[in-house]
């Protein structure tokens, strides 16, 4: 978070700079400020990690706004086609996330997708009950929720 | 002001938000119980909402507004599932009942409603 805090100062010196408000202009100085950051993280311990972070958390927004797509496409057909077809149920899935962040926010990712819906999480946080929509393969939803974990972990851990 | 592209975009936006909160309103006519219930309306009701602030942006393309759209966006994002997992957890735990179709139930067991601790169901592993 630290990092990304002095990138956006960078890019706002850069456009105080160049005195030239606008979108793209702040882009690309956020661009270089990146570009600065990337060079420099070897040196300063508290920016470790930074460079490969910011591209991995692109490609997981555009991962998960691809997945949120798909699944809203299949409870919209469910919905408006007559025939129901929902195996509908709860399902503890065991957690690799361990602090309170990092399971807040795979819980709201999971609650943001549609089909699934996280219910809580045990007393001991080892294992958080989801209810889902679909539960033809128990297997596959396991891995399903699996590999959204992971990938999280990999954008919040450094 | 009025590009034809833009206006084509902004009317995709709009049909597509839209649509999409229709649907959430027939899901929650024809779907079985309150949990299923609460996936149609949470879901199609926050991507539908985005999706129609995003038309008012692009309609406008102006800076402020779209500061404002993405903000509103990013507080729909950050406050539903909040909202959807607490009322799903409530009358989860207020046994509201489920659907006679659904398939499993894993929280059930693993609940003791006098101390009401959750279990995991790996204590006994560790035990071992």
């Amino acid at each position: 978070m630290i990092p990304f805090a002095w990138n956006i100062v960078l890019a706002t010196v850069w456009v105080v700079l160049t005195a030239n408000l606008t979108l793209l202009n702040a882009l690309f100085g956020f661009l270089l400020g990146y570009a600065a950051l990337a060079l420099v993280q070897s040196q300063l311990p508290g920016l470790h990690g930074y460079a490969q972070r910011v591209p991995r958390f692109i490609g997981f927004v555009l991962f998960y706004i691809w997945e949120m797509a798909k699944a809203n496409a299949r409870i919209a057909y469910d919905v408006v086609t007559p025939r129901c077809d929902i195996h509908p149920g709860v399902v503890g899935v065991p957690l690799e996330a361990c602090s309170d962040g990092e399971i807040t926010v795979l819980a709201n990712l999971i609650s943001l997708t549609p089909g699934t819906l996280s219910l809580d999480v045990s007393s001991d946080r080892r294992v958080l009950y989801i209810h889902a929509m679909y539960i033809e393969d128990e297997a596959a939803f396991h891995e399903e929720i699996k590999e959204l974990e992971r990938r999280v972990l990999k954008v919040m851990r450094p | 002001m009025t590009d034809p592209l833009q206006e084509l975009i902004t009317a995709t936006l709009l049909l597509l938000g839209g649509g999409l909160m229709l649907i959430a309103a027939i899901g929650i006519v024809r779907l079985p119980d309150l949990l299923t219930r609460m996936h149609a309306t949470t879901k199609a009701g926050t991507l539908g909402a985005a999706l129609t602030i995003a038309a008012v942006a692009v309609h406008f393309a102006d800076a402020a507004v779209t500061a404002r759209a993405v903000a509103i966006i990013l507080f729909i994002v950050l406050t539903a599932p909040v909202a959807a997992h607490v009322i799903g957890r409530a009358s989860y735990f207020a046994c509201v009942s489920l659907w006679q179709g659904t398939v499993k139930d894993e929280l059930r067991e693993h609940y003791d409603p006098e101390s009401h601790v959750l279990y995991s169901g790996l204590e006994e592993r560790d035990e071992e």
